[in-house]
């Protein structure tokens, strides 16, 4: 049962962390939850399709649908965090100085609430689609009965527990400053999903070049220890990372604040000129 | 500026993937199965510094996640299944892969000579 237990808090508490950082990140802004909600549902089912289809999946592609499937899905996943950041740098200031206000930044928000529930979505159909086939392959083969899905639904309970956590400490920090917190949490979240999706595509076979491993601190903290694995969320540490790895985290992080500083408006706007448009 | 922006970032990525060359050498070879939570054979050799194509068949109805640290492999094989497994080429060494979902059990080794 603890077993079990661990295995899925261990899955979810990936997708719990990023669904921690998008509802802090739209924090006060009504409508913002529906969005983040229906991340999370979308990615429920979309998990079940998957894990339905892996044999499928896995087989498409002459063998690399499944690594392919996760490169690209990680790939919309940064592309959406960047579109986010930039958005917030053109909008951030408004939305903080309009918090109380919420009507406004709403009607200017929604593109960039679908980008973060599309984030959450991917992010829970990402670990979900493990859950489901673990607590699935425990089902069929009925080596361990009632006990272990117990074990399997507390650990979701408290992956759960640890998006509510991430949330609530991170709504701590007052609100002109968590947009500063945020948006360098979600570059690093790019960053590492990034770098997912890079090792994706050498697993596949697709990409051989950079192979070689920049360092080895498996024996100090390993990425599948829970601390390791926070970190690997939250900021993409990786115990073994490969080149190709390094290059793309480095990369990745340099063109969403690149992108961020092209996009932000001027020091000082006046209130008419950055009008919302969209 | 931020359509600007958005297209960049979406070109610069679109561009990087496109730069993604596959270089096709030889492989070795390498087939494995997993039975009873278990694999079999337990040890597996390949020659160092050449690509690894090995093929893990799953002999249980339960499905299972192929996953190696070292060797940065993490592939769910469904029940009955077969999934093919690219490792990139090794220098001589012992690298340990296990199965995820039954770790007390399913653990193995490549060792590359």
């Amino acid at each position: 049962m603890l077993g079990a237990l661990i295995i899925v808090f261990r899955e979810v508490i990936e997708a719990g962390l990023i669904v921690g950082i998008a509802l802090a990140v739209t924090r006060g802004v009504r409508g913002s939850r529906q969005w983040i909600a229906g991340g999370v549902l979308a990615g429920v089912v979309g998990a079940l399709l998957v894990a339905g289809f892996a044999e499928q999946l896995s087989a498409a592609m002459a063998g690399r649908g499944q690594e392919l499937f996760n490169a690209s899905v990680l790939g919309l996943a940064v592309a959406m965090l960047a579109w986010h950041n930039v958005w917030m740098a053109r909008h951030g200031r408004e939305l903080a100085r309009e918090l109380s206000d919420v009507g406004r930044a709403v009607a200017s928000g929604d593109k960039t609430f679908l980008a973060l529930g599309v984030v959450v979505g991917v992010a829970v159909l990402r670990e979900g689609a493990e859950v489901a086939l673990f607590l699935y392959g425990i089902l069929i083969s009925g080596e361990s009965g009632l006990d272990v899905i117990v074990g399997g639904f507390a650990g979701l309970g408290l992956g759960a527990l640890v998006s509510f956590l991430t949330f609530y400490g991170l709504v701590t920090i007052p609100p002109r400053r968590l947009f500063a917190v945020t948006s360098v949490l979600v570059t690093l979240l790019a960053g590492g999903l990034a770098a997912q999706g890079a090792a994706f595509l050498q697993q596949a076979g697709v990409v051989t070049a950079l192979s070689q491993t920049l360092w080895d601190t498996s024996a100090i903290l390993p990425d599948n220890s829970l601390f390791g694995r926070v970190l690997h969320t939250l900021i993409g540490y990786s115990d073994q990372p490969s080149a190709l790895q390094g290059v793309a985290y480095v990369a990745t992080i340099l063109a969403i604040v690149v992108t961020t500083k092209f996009s932000a408006p001027p020091p000082r706007p006046t209130a008419s000129i950055s009008a919302p448009a969209e | 500026m931020t359509m600007f922006g958005a297209k960049l970032f979406v070109g610069a990525v679109v561009g990087a993937a496109l730069l993604v060359g596959s270089a096709l050498a030889e492989d070795a070879g390498l087939s494995l199965s997993i039975q009873d939570h278990r694999f079999s054979p337990v040890e597996i050799r390949a020659p160092a510094n050449t690509a690894i194509t090995l093929t893990v068949k799953n002999l249980d109805k339960s499905p299972e996640e192929f996953e190696s640290k070292p060797l940065r492999v993490e592939k769910v094989i469904a029940g009955g299944a077969e999934a093919t497994i690219h490792i990139r080429p090794l220098s001589p060494g012992k690298y340990r892969f296990f199965g995820d979902y039954h770790e007390a059990t399913a653990v193995g080794f490549l060792i590359v000579e």
